[in-house]
């Protein structure tokens, strides 16, 4: 009861008072706000109208280049005629469904381990799920057996390559990158000193410098006959380079547990790894969940440099469907505008599951 | 500069010992083990190699490694795709990843010696030039000088571009752009004066990508002589035989006039001594090659002429005549070496 006297008075009054008395309030409260208000109007006045003509209501959905060249706005048949292209790359036409079970069941498991907060008995089953669950992508994409056609994986692409890339540079990732950050804590100098030059030197160089090495350097210094497959080179590119930057991530965590923790941990005569795990680590990690996603956003988006190196990611393949047939290439925009969307989709969820998250993690601090 | 110089070295190494290492037909046999052919192609160049709606690689680099799976296997289809960048197709090539590199390469002598590669043939000859605006008021490229220039980087493009500037005493501003759509709406839009590639690329940018192909003319002037063709690893001779003469008998049957459609009648019915050897009618290039009989017939029935093959993606495609890659019968450049 009582906490009712704190809510402001409800509104009373018709809808429109009521929405006169709110945008006073929000929109025209004094000369400044009144300004910006207005000016946003103006802005979006003269930006929406036009990208709603271009984008919808003079576009064409219809997949012929005759039916593009006839619209004034923009040509989604671009996507349309070229959307298996655009999603698989260059697997195999008739094999598709391959990938698009494969990456089902991999957002399915993904799916599965995020759920895990809210529905605590799926916790048994993560490690399960990913230990059943890769191979069955792995045979799914590559085959070879069980009467499925062998795909290499140049043929790879498109969208299941992106997940593929990025979910398994955050599941290898993360524990190697909580490991250099225990590194760089460390008492013993030797692995302290490893894992900070492994760390500054990673950090040092950008992501296209290491995938360059990775494709173009390393297969040089290989004896003859012996080759690493292409995207296991990049995919472990990935990989030490996300561990770097999430080290240094986990590191702050590390450093915001109060000493008293560490001292509690020791008092209690618990091992270094169970007062890692039982004490410090699950206040760190809690700690240190936005920048996490964050480095996972910004991974998930770096996996589009693959192309240097001619992998086909999802952003590969729009190029790749643009120069199919040179009457599409002036499309470009369409294309890069569905792969702009398809991004936003996945790394808006993603940030919205890590707001999520946070909260319930929090929930033991709120009385 | 650098990474390319160390590129240079590490692939001088790395040639050294796998000709060191290297047996006559070692190639060739992990080739028929593994039973397909690796092939490096564009990752997208209409016309050249790009990937279809489907997902299927097409054009007339493609269709070079097709026709050497043919021959060696019968099966055009006997091959496996390796998307390579440009600065990737090299040391793929090199370490063994492909068997043969089909992407719009340039010969060039420093590529043939010291990468340790062998060019077997040429399939398109090329060449650079540039593509302006008509506004500019320009008719020769000897009055471009201060003119800013659109270029891809990392090929010989750049290069040539650099040459001919210093060679006539004129100064230009680049503007290096990576991807191709970029770089051509970076022109369109005005950003720079002139765009330059090989002048087959110009030829399908004015006609696709311009609002109003007639407002941009491509200059006479040729500034080099890009020939483009597929190249293998030097040390299995019968290898590079094999992919030199899949394509030498791409373009003796157009010679010979045997197409996709009459290659069959051709082989029943042609009394041309000439015909009947490429077909495998009389015996011995075959076994000569370390090949089946018919492995020329394999070509053209699966893979067609190199004129059938050159219509169906570089003028289709590019809409662009023969011009150099005619056959020379007909003015062109396109001489086949006898399989004889």
């Amino acid at each position: 009861m009582s906490e009712n006297a704190k809510l402001p008075p409800l509104p009373t009054g018709t809808f429109s008072e009521r929405a006169v008395a709110w945008s006073k309030k929000n929109l025209f409260d004094g000369w400044f706000n009144t300004l910006l208000t207005l000016g946003s109007i103006a802005f979006l006045v003269w930006l929406i109208p036009p990208i709603v003509e271009w984008a919808i209501i003079n576009a064409t959905l219809a997949p012929s280049i005759e039916a593009c060249a006839e619209a004034t706005g923009a040509c989604w048949g671009f996507v349309n005629a070229n959307l298996r292209l655009i999603l698989f790359g260059t697997y195999p036409f008739e094999e598709q469904w391959r990938p698009l079970l494969a990456m089902i069941f991999l957002m399915g498991i993904i799916c599965g381990s995020l759920g895990a907060v809210k529905y605590p008995s799926l916790r048994k089953a993560i490690i399960p799920m990913w230990v059943i669950g890769v191979p069955i992508i792995a045979i799914l994409m590559w085959g070879g057996v069980f009467g499925l056609t062998y795909v290499q994986n140049s043929y790879w692409g498109g969208l299941p390559l992106t997940l593929i890339l990025s979910s398994i540079g955050v599941i290898f990732a993360f524990p190697f990158g909580l490991l250099l950050a225990l590194g760089r804590q460390s008492h013993m100098p030797a692995i302290k000193t490893v894992s900070v030059v492994y760390i500054e030197v990673i950090r040092g160089v950008p992501l296209i410098t290491v995938l360059f090495m990775a494709s173009v350097m390393f297969p040089l210094f290989l004896p003859d006959g012996v080759t690493i497959d292409k995207l296991l080179r990049a995919q472990i590119g990935i990989i030490l380079f996300t561990a770097a930057y999430l080290a240094e991530v986990f590191r702050g965590g590390l450093q915001a547990v109060p000493r008293g923790q560490f001292e509690a941990g020791d008092s209690l005569a618990l091992s270094y790894w169970q007062s890692m795990r039982l004490i410090i680590l699950p206040q760190a990690l809690r700690l240190v969940i936005p920048p996490t996603v964050n480095s996972f956003i910004s991974m998930f988006k770096d996996t589009t440099l693959v192309v240097i190196i001619g992998l086909f990611d999802f952003l590969g393949t729009v190029k790749l469907a643009l120069r199919s047939d040179p009457a599409w290439t002036k499309y470009y925009v369409e294309g890069y505008a569905f792969a702009a969307a398809i991004f936003f989709l996945i790394c808006f969820s993603m940030a919205k599951y890590s707001a999520y998250l946070e909260k319930e993690l929090r929930k033991g601090e709120q009385r | 500069m650098k990474i390319q110089t160390i590129l240079a070295a590490g692939a001088m190494t790395v040639a050294a010992v796998a000709a060191q290492n290297a047996q006559a037909g070692a190639v060739l046999d992990g080739i028929k083990a593994k039973g397909f052919v690796q092939c490096g192609v564009n990752t997208g160049l209409p016309g050249f190699s790009a990937a279809n709606a489907e997902g299927k690689w097409e054009g007339i680099d493609v269709d070079v490694c097709r026709a050497a799976a043919a021959a060696v296997f019968g099966d055009a289809n006997a091959v496996q795709y390796t998307p390579l960048t440009a600065a990737q197709r090299f040391t793929a090539l090199q370490s063994g990843e492909i068997d043969i590199l089909s992407r719009n390469t340039t010969a060039t002598t420093t590529r043939d010696a010291k990468l340790g590669l062998t060019f077997v043939g040429i399939n398109y000859y090329d060449g650079q030039g540039f593509l302006i605006p008509k506004a500019l008021g320009v008719s020769s490229a000897t009055e471009l000088d201060g003119a800013t220039v659109c270029v891809e980087p990392g090929t010989t493009t750049e290069l040539n571009l650099a040459d001919y500037f210093r060679a006539k005493g004129m100064s230009f501003e680049p503007v290096v752009i990576e991807n191709i759509n970029e770089a051509t709406a970076a022109f369109f839009s005005g950003r720079c004066d002139v765009y330059t590639t090989d002048a087959s690329g110009l030829a399908s940018i004015r006609t696709q990508m311009a609002e109003n192909p007639a407002d941009y003319v491509i200059l006479p002037e040729i500034i080099s002589k890009e020939p483009l063709g597929p190249v293998v690893a030097q040390g299995d001779e019968q290898w590079s035989d094999v992919v030199r003469w899949a394509f030498a008998a791409m373009v003796e049957a157009e010679e010979y006039g045997v197409t996709m459609e009459n290659v069959d009648d051709m082989k029943a019915n042609s009394t041309n001594p000439g015909i009947q050897r490429l077909l495998g009618v009389s015996p011995g290039m075959g076994e000569a090659l370390g090949l089946d009989e018919a492995w020329a017939y394999n070509i053209v029935k699966q893979v067609g002429n190199y004129g059938e093959s050159y219509e169906k993606n570089v003028t289709a495609k590019l809409g662009l005549e023969r011009g150099l890659n005619a056959l020379w019968t007909d003015g062109g450049l396109q001489y086949a070496w006898p399989v004889r």
